[in-house]
C-alpha cells in the first residue's frame, strides 16, 4: 500500500504549483485553473487521510469541495465573461479598478 | 386638611409657560391678561390662604403639606413639600402682593418695549422661583427657588440685552450670586453630613438638641457662617454687594421687584427661616450683625454722592438690607422681617415712582438734569414723598416702626456700637433720600425747556430707554395704570408699620406677636429683647426713638438747606473734600480692587492656563494630534490596497506562510 506520506507530498506540490500558478500568472483564467488546483490538492489530503484513518468525513468534505468548487466555476467563469466584454482584457493587472 | 398650597407657585409658573412659548403671537392685551390674571390668581389664593390660616389652632402650624419624594439617595430624602408658618405667610403675602402691583406698573412701563411678551414671562418665573423659595419646606428645594430668582434676575437685569452694559450686569448678578449659592451648597452639604435631612421639620427637632456653641466655633458656626456667605450674595451685603448697583441697567420696574421687594429679601428670609442654626451659633450671628451694620453704613455713604436717581435707591437698597441683616444678628428676627416687609413697600414705591420719573422725562436718570417735577408729576411726587419720609424714619410712616424696632433690639442687646452706627446711618439715609427728592422735585427744572423740547411722543421717549440714550420729551405724568400702584404701595407705605407699633407707643404690637411662635425656639440664655413691660424701659425705648427721629429730621433739614435753599454749596464742598469726595463717587473703587484682585488674576488664569494651556494645549491637542496620527498611518497604509489582485494574493500566501511557520514553530517547540 501507498504511504500516506506520498499522497501528502504530492498534495502539497498540487497546492504549491496552485499557489504559484495564482501569483505568477497575468491570465484570469489561469489564475481561475490554479484556484482549481488548490482545491483538488486540499481534496488529496482530505480523501488521503480519510483511507488512511477509515473514516468517511473526509470523503463528505471533499464531496462539499467540489460542489463548491462546481458553483464557483459557474459563478467565476460568469464573471470572467462580464469582466472580458467590459475591458476586453483577461490580465489581472489591467483589472485594478472597481470602476471603469 | 389641605389647603392646596401647590397651586400658588404653579399659577404663575403657567402664566410663564404660556406667554414664554407662545406669546410672540399675542397681541398684548392677551399677554397682560395672561400675566396679570395668573399673578392675581396668586395673590388671591394668598389672601385665602391667609384666611384660612388664621382659623388653624397654634398647634396646627407650622401646616407642612407634603405631596411627593422629590429625591432620595440612601439615608437621605427630600420631597415636594410645602411649610407654612406665619415667616412663610408674611413671604407669601408680600411676594404675591407687591409682586402684582409691579406687574400692574409694568404694563404700563413697558407698554413701548420691544420683547412684551418675554419680559412678562420672565416676570411670571421669577413670582414662581420666589415662591418656591418661600413656601419650600426643606433647603433643597428652597435652594431650587433660590437658583431660580437668580437665573430670573439673570433674564430680566440683561432684558435690553444688545447694551452691552445690561448684559454685563446680568452676567455680573449672575456670578456673584454664584460665589455667594457655593457658601449655601456646601452648608447644605454640612447639614445632610451631620443631620442626614434638610426637612425643615426634622432638622429643628435636631438642631435644637444641640447645645449653644457659646464656647468656640463649632459645626453649627460653620454652617451659619457658609449660610450668611450665601445669604451676602443674594442680599447684596459685603462683600458680594457689587452686582446689585449694575443690576440697575434692567427695567426700572424689575429693580423694584427683584432689588427692592424680593429677591434681595431672600437672604434675610433664610437667615430668619434657619434661626435655629444662628441661635445655637453666636459667633455666626454675630457675624451677620457686623456684616449688617457695615454694610448699612458703607452703602449709605455711597448713595450720598450718587447722582443717577436708580443708584441712589440701589445703594439705598443694600443699606436697608444691612440692617435688616443687623436685626437678625442681634437675635430680632422679628424686626428684620418687620423691615423686610415695610422695606418692601417704600423700597418697591421708590423704585416704582423713580420709574415714573424715568418714564415722565423720556429716559433721564441724571438727578442733576431733573428738578421742580413736583409740577408736573403730581402723583408720583406725593407717592415719593410718603416713600421718602417712610425710609427717612419719621414717624407714622412705616419705616420709622421697624427702623427704630431694629435699633432699640441693637441697643438691647448690649451691641451699643452696632446701634450708634446704625443710628448714624439712619441720619446718613434720611439725608441722601432727602437730597434726591429735593433735587428731583423742587427748585427749577435743570432739563431742557419743556416747551422749546419739542413735544415728541411717547415712541420716541421709550425708543431712548432701550438705547441707552437720553431722549429729551416735556416731562408728564405717567398713565393711571402706573400711578394706580403707586397709590396703593404709599398707603401701605403709609400704614404698613402700624401692625407693629411698639408698647412703648402704647400700640400692642400685632406683628410681634404673630411672628414670635415662629423664633420661640430660641434657646435659654439667649438675648431675645423682650417685649418691655416697665416705664423705665420704655421711657428708654422712647428716648431713644426720639434720637432717631431727631437725626431723620437732622437730614432732612440738612439735605434742604444743602439742595433747596443754597444748591451752589455741594458743588463747593465736593470741590473742598477733594480726593475724599471722588473716592466716595468712585464707590470707595471697590469694584476696581475687585477687578484687580480677584478678576483679572482669574482671567489670566482662565486664558493662559485653563484655556492656551489645558484646553488648547492639552486637550484640543490630543484630538488634534490624534487625528493627524490616524491621517498619517493611513496615507502610509494606503498603498498596500492597491487594486492589484496579484498584490493582494501575494500577501495572502505571506500571511497563510506565518500562520503555517507559527504552527509549525509550535508543534516544534
Amino acid at each position: 500500500m501507498v504511504p500516506l506520506s506520498y499522497y501528502l507530498v504530492l498534495s502539497a506540490i498540487l497546492f504549491a504549483c496552485g499557489v504559484a500558478g495564482f501569483l505568477i500568472k497575468r491570465n484570469i483564467i489561469t489564475i481561475f485553473l490554479s484556484i482549481e488546483l488548490m482545491l483538488n490538492g486540499v481534496n488529496l489530503s482530505f480523501v488521503a487521510f480519510a483511507a488512511q484513518l477509515n473514516k468517511l468525513e473526509g470523503h463528505i468534505f471533499v464531496f462539499f469541495v467540489m460542489v463548491v468548487a462546481a458553483a464557483e466555476a459557474a459563478v467565476g467563469l460568469a464573471i470572467i465573461i462580464a469582466v472580458f466584454r467590459t475591458r476586453e482584457t483577461l490580465n489581472v493587472d489591467r483589472v485594478n479598478l472597481l470602476r471603469l | 386638611m389641605s389647603m392646596h398650597l401647590w397651586i400658588i407657585p404653579l399659577l404663575p409658573l403657567t402664566g410663564a409657560a404660556i406667554n414664554g412659548l407662545l406669546g410672540k403671537r399675542f397681541p398684548k392685551a392677551l399677554v397682560n391678561t395672561i400675566a396679570l390674571g395668573f399673578t392675581a390668581a396668586a395673590f388671591a389664593m394668598a389672601l385665602w390662604v391667609a384666611a384660612q390660616f388664621a382659623a388653624l389652632s397654634p398647634d396646627q402650624i407650622p401646616h407642612i403639606e407634603r405631596y411627593a419624594t422629590w429625591l432620595s439617595a440612601g439615608q437621605f430624602s427630600a420631597e415636594y413639600g410645602i411649610y407654612l408658618d406665619q415667616l412663610s405667610l408674611v413671604m407669601l403675602l408680600i411676594v404675591t402682593g407687591v409682586g402684582f402691583l409691579i406687574h400692574v406698573y409694568s404694563v404700563g412701563y413697558m407698554a413701548h418695549e420691544g420683547g412684551y411678551y418675554r419680559y412678562f414671562a420672565y416676570l411670571n418665573i421669577f413670582m414662581f422661583f420666589m415662591l418656591t423659595l418661600v413656601l419650600a419646606n426643606n433647603y433643597l428645594l428652597m435652594f431650587v427657588g433660590w437658583e431660580g430668582v437668580g437665573l430670573a434676575s439673570y433674564l430680566l437685569i440683561g432684558f435690553w440685552f444688545l447694551k452691552k452694559s445690561a448684559a454685563d450686569a446680568g452676567k455680573k448678578a449672575f456670578i456673584t450670586n454664584r460665589v455667594g449659592d457655593f457658601g449655601f451648597l456646601i452648608a447644605l452639604f454640612l447639614l445632610i453630613k451631620h443631620f442626614g435631612t434638610l426637612q425643615y421639620d426634622s432638622l429643628w427637632k435636631l438642631v435644637t438638641q444641640h447645645p449653644v456653641e457659646s464656647a468656640g466655633a463649632g459645626l453649627l458656626t460653620a454652617i451659619g457662617l457658609l449660610m450668611l456667605v450665601g445669604a451676602t450674595g443674594k442680599s447684596a451685603q459685603i462683600p458680594l454687594y457689587v452686582w446689585l448697583p449694575d443690576a440697575m441697567e434692567g427695567p426700572t420696574p424689575v429693580s423694584a421687584l427683584i432689588h427692592a421687594a424680593t429677591m434681595v429679601t431672600a437672604g434675610v428670609y433664610m437667615v430668619a427661616r434657619s434661626s435655629p442654626i444662628f441661635d445655637r451659633a453666636p459667633d455666626a450671628r454675630l457675624a451677620v450683625a457686623i456684616i449688617g451694620t457695615l454694610t448699612a453704613i458703607f452703602a449709605a455713604s455711597i448713595g450720598i454722592v450718587q447722582t443717577d436717581i436708580k443708584k441712589v435707591l440701589a445703594y439705598s437698597t443694600i443699606s436697608q438690607l444691612g440692617y435688616m441683616f443687623m436685626a437678625c444678628g442681634v437675635a430680632d428676627y422679628i424686626g428684620g422681617i418687620f423691615h423686610l416687609m415695610t422695606h418692601a413697600f417704600f423700597k418697591g414705591l421708590l423704585f416704582l415712582a423713580a420709574g415714573s420719573v424715568i418714564h415722565g422725562l423720556g429716559g433721564e436718570q441724571d438727578m442733576r438734569h431733573m428738578g421742580g417735577l413736583r409740577k408736573y408729576l403730581p402723583y408720583t411726587f406725593w407717592s415719593m414723598t410718603v416713600a421718602t419720609f417712610a425710609i427717612a424714619g419719621l414717624p407714622p410712616f412705616a419705616g420709622f416702626f421697624s427702623k427704630d424696632r431694629i435699633l432699640w433690639s441693637a441697643w438691647s442687646s448690649g451691641n451699643h456700637i452696632i446701634w450708634l452706627i446704625g443710628v448714624i446711618t439712619a441720619g446718613m439715609t434720611s439725608f441722601y433720600m432727602f437730597r434726591l427728592w429735593f433735587l428731583t422735585f423742587f427748585g427749577e427744572y435743570r432739563g431742557p425747556n419743556p416747551e422749546t423740547a419739542g413735544h415728541g411722543h411717547d415712541t420716541d421717549a421709550h425708543d431712548a430707554h432701550a438705547n441707552g440714550s437720553h431722549g429729551h420729551v416735556a416731562p408728564h405724568e405717567s398713565p393711571w395704570v402706573m400711578v394706580a400702584p403707586l397709590m396703593i404701595l404709599a398707603l401701605l407705605s403709609l400704614v404698613g408699620g402700624w401692625v407693629g407699633v411698639p408698647h412703648s407707643l402704647h400700640g400692642s404690637d400685632h406683628f410681634e406677636a404673630f411672628l414670635a411662635p415662629v423664633f420661640q425656639a430660641a434657646p435659654a440664655g439667649t438675648t431675645v429683647p423682650e417685649p418691655a413691660a416697665e416705664t423705665g424701659v420704655n421711657s428708654t425705648e422712647l428716648m431713644f426713638s426720639g434720637i432717631s427721629v431727631g437725626l431723620a429730621a437732622l437730614g432732612l433739614l440738612l439735605a434742604w438747606y444743602l439742595y433747596y435753599k443754597r444748591p451752589d454749596l455741594p458743588a463747593r464742598m465736593a470741590k473742598a473734600a477733594g480726593g475724599l469726595y471722588t473716592l466716595v463717587l468712585d464707590k470707595y473703587k471697590v469694584d476696581e480692587l475687585y477687578g484687580a484682585v480677584i478678576i483679572q488674576p482669574l482671567i489670566a488664569l482662565s486664558t493662559n492656563v485653563f484655556w492656551k494651556g489645558i484646553d488648547r494645549g492639552l486637550i484640543d491637542r490630543a484630538v488634534d494630534e490624534g487625528a493627524e496620527g490616524a491621517l498619517e498611518t493611513s496615507d502610509a497604509m494606503r498603498h498596500m490596497q492597491s487594486g492589484n489582485i496579484r498584490s493582494y494574493a501575494g500577501w495572502v500566501a505571506v500571511g497563510a506562510t506565518a500562520v503555517i511557520a507559527f504552527m509549525v514553530w509550535r508543534g516544534l517547540r
